[in-house]
């Protein structure tokens, strides 16, 4: 065991364990970390803001490039802004209208093209029962279509359609298990994470990998 | 009237419009209104983030300043914020200056170990709330258990019956589930998603959904 | 029957220490099980193997500190099979966390690897605006990206030379716990043809599987087991292959938790 020389080191384990005692019960050392982090984070995002955003995007190009026309979508975020006094708060709509439509615009072809024809067209793809794939392949067609079936709700799923839509709930709870196995996985490595931390790097216990 | 209602949502028809035929077009004049966007709503944004860093000191001061529960620590918030603008003021921020140091020794350990927190409920959860009601249920905590099982090295090792069924380890089995049913169900969800989606940017482009205008005038 | 009630309403915190006792002792007491490679993760070692001095490569550290156990491995280790077959790397977040993470790793590994700031690799640090971001980077990086996170024009930085948009990029692999990977895809694949890759945490990875098998993506990079297999084929073992057997007992006893409960919920509902 060979115990780390930094003081930040030990600074982060005091703070995780005043998180870690939330487990125990909600007490003043939690609820410290609780709001230190908020602060910490919104003064790093704040300098972040105006060291990657502000000064690259607007101090230097309007002061330094004589690029002048920028002082106009400034003015349109500021207007954004006014929304924190009530009686100016209609102004945010014009630059609002201005974002969400043209990105609607922007959005509508590329969701389109990517997330529905790209998806219905891997769908459609050699179905039989010559090859192991092939057969696969019925196995995930008729998962997509049940699955929509299902989702249409519009039609009483009873009959021929509501046993389509039954198959549909069988491929979503083993979808929806798949999930939760992940999540599981996924919350357990957090934990490990913070544990590798205190041992490896706080204790310097060399484990194994 | 105009001006605060029907204005903004023709700026909005026009600009979904000629944004979403851009997309068509393959001409450098084409290319120059979409730069144009990408160039200007990255400004706008930067100016509008002056509305959350406001809004959260207005918060905590109100706290403070009616001392309302817990308003001790809005002082440990509100104090945070200058002491890290200091500290990038005075020693930059790369990392081997003091702001990077409170960011990689209090920021970093402090919101990695609440996620980290989660890993505890959904033992918890595993213990007390799953439960295998019915037959559909029971095929979620099974496919669970061999996703579970077959994505950590564990799987392999008790697949003791791969040299009679080969293809049938653990492990197998597990991707066989992501990549055919898991990957059908999540397909269907998605084109719904997607489909939604673009409902949603139809329904804004042509003034439907108008909850963005806010109040009532 | 009382048993059964008595077992089934332990207090909550007894559950926590079991768990944090699984996990805790496997990382004192490894038991060294081999790591296996799936072939989404594979695709992308594949991928990057294939390029050389000519590649370029851009990493987005899209995260932040709640998921780093599960993508900062994974990022690290990409980092290191890039600068191990030279390829030219950029990296940048699209989330204000994400570059303080990176800029760490950046530092570290460059020099691990003797590379070069601005030959080999080019640190575009952080810009506000997600999506808006990837877009303005398809008609010109220079738009979102005048300079990089030091405040040096891009236009005054060797690498950048010939870098100027998308096409100019071999693979995009986008590092995230949140929806942002599917930005690349509908603003940088589907416009531009963008080769890319995501590392995302296990919680969303098998939501990204119809993408894989669609070719949409080149692969894909699932929580720390996904990690530990790209350290497994770069033959570089770290914090993600350490805790491999941590996590294969405490998905044993969470398998456990939820046999005891079952079989306790069918005997009361007999009685």
């Amino acid at each position: 065991m060979h115990l780390s020389p930094s003081i930040g080191v030990w600074v982060a384990v005091f703070l995780t364990l005043c998180v870690f005692s939330f487990l125990y019960k909600d007490n003043p050392f939690y609820k410290f970390a609780e709001h230190l982090v908020v602060g910490v984070s919104i003064g790093y995002g704040m300098v972040l803001w105006y060291t990657q955003g502000i000064l690259p995007k607007f101090v230097t190009p309007f002061f330094k490039e004589g690029k002048y026309i920028y002082i106009i979508p400034a003015i349109l975020g500021t207007m954004i802004a006014m929304q924190l006094v009530r009686k100016y708060a209609w102004l945010a709509r014009f630059p609002m209208a201005f974002l969400l439509g043209a990105g609607s615009g922007i959005g509508l072809p590329r969701t389109m093209q990517a997330g529905v024809i790209k998806q219905l067209e891997a769908t459609m793809v050699p179905m039989g029962f010559s090859h192991l794939q092939y057969v696969w392949n019925i196995v995930i067609f008729v998962g997509v279509l049940s699955v929509l079936i299902y989702f249409f709700f519009s039609k009483e799923h009873k009959g021929v359609f509501g046993g389509i839509a039954n198959i549909g709930i069988w491929y979503l709870m083993i979808g929806f298990g798949a999930t939760f196995g992940y999540t599981v996985m996924a919350r357990l490595s957090l934990f490990i994470g913070r544990m590798l931390f205190i041992i490896q790097t706080a204790l310097g216990v060399q484990v194994a990998g | 009237m105009f001006l605060k209602r029907q204005l903004p949502l023709l700026i909005t028809l026009i600009c979904g419009i000629v944004w979403g035929v851009q997309y068509f077009i393959p001409h450098p004049a084409s290319d120059a209104v979409y730069s144009f966007y990408t160039d200007w709503a990255l400004v706008i944004g930067l100016f509008a983030a002056i509305l959350g860093f406001i809004s959260i000191i207005r918060l905590h001061s109100m706290k403070i300043k009616y001392h309302a529960k817990n308003w001790q620590f809005s002082v440990v918030t509100l104090a945070a914020m200058p002491v890290m603008i200091v500290a990038a003021l005075l020693t930059g921020t790369e990392s081997g200056g003091a702001f990077m140091w409170l960011y990689n020794y209090v920021e970093v350990p402090i919101e990695a170990t609440m996620f980290s927190l989660l890993a505890f409920y959904i033992a918890s959860a595993a213990y007390r709330a799953f439960r295998a009601r019915s037959a559909q249920a029971t095929a979620l905590l099974v496919a669970a258990a061999i996703v579970m099982l077959g994505r950590v090295p564990v799987g392999a090792q008790i697949s003791f019956w791969t040299h009679l069924f080969p293809g049938t380890s653990i492990p197998q089995v597990a991707s066989w589930i992501l990549n055919v049913p898991n990957m059908a169900a999540k397909r269907a969800i998605n084109l719904g998603v997607g489909l939604g989606m673009m409902m949603v940017s139809l329904k804004i482009i042509l003034g439907i959904e108008r909850t963005y205008l806010g109040g009532q005038d | 029957m009382k048993f059964w009630e008595k077992l089934l309403s332990i207090d909550r915190r007894i559950i926590y220490l079991v768990i944090a006792i699984t996990v805790i002792l496997p990382l004192f007491v490894p038991t060294g099980w081999p790591i296996n490679v799936t072939y989404e993760v594979k695709n992308i070692y594949d991928y990057v193997e294939n390029l050389g001095p000519d590649g370029v490569v851009l990493l987005s550290a899209d995260y932040d500190a709640s998921t780093l156990a599960e993508l900062q491995p994974m990022f690290d280790t990409s980092l290191r099979h890039c600068f191990s077959r030279d390829v030219k790397v950029m990296v940048m977040s699209l989330y204000p966390q994400g570059v303080g993470l990176a800029e760490m790793s950046l530092k570290r590994i460059a020099k691990e690897y003797n590379k070069v700031n601005g030959v080999d690799y080019c640190f575009l640090g952080y810009r506000p605006g997600a999506s808006i971001i990837i877009m303005g980077m398809g008609s010109n990086i220079r738009i979102p990206f005048p300079s990089d996170y030091y405040g040096t024009p891009l236009k005054d930085i060797p690498m950048m030379k010939g870098i100027n948009n998308f096409s100019d990029i071999d693979l995009v692999i986008s590092f995230s716990g949140t929806g942002i990977v599917a930005s690349w895809l509908y603003y940088a694949h589907e416009p531009y043809n963008q080769d890319i890759a995501w590392g995302v945490t296990a919680v969303m990875a098998s939501d990204y599987y119809p993408f894989l098998q669609s070719h949409q993506i080149v692969g894909l990079i699932g929580g720390m087991k996904g990690a530990a297999e790209y350290e497994t084929l770069i033959s570089k073992p770290g914090l993600a292959t350490s805790g491999m057997d941590a996590q294969s007992w405490a998905h044993i006893m969470i398998i456990i938790f939820i046999i005891i409960g079952n079989i306790g919920y069918l005997a009361m509902r007999k009685k």
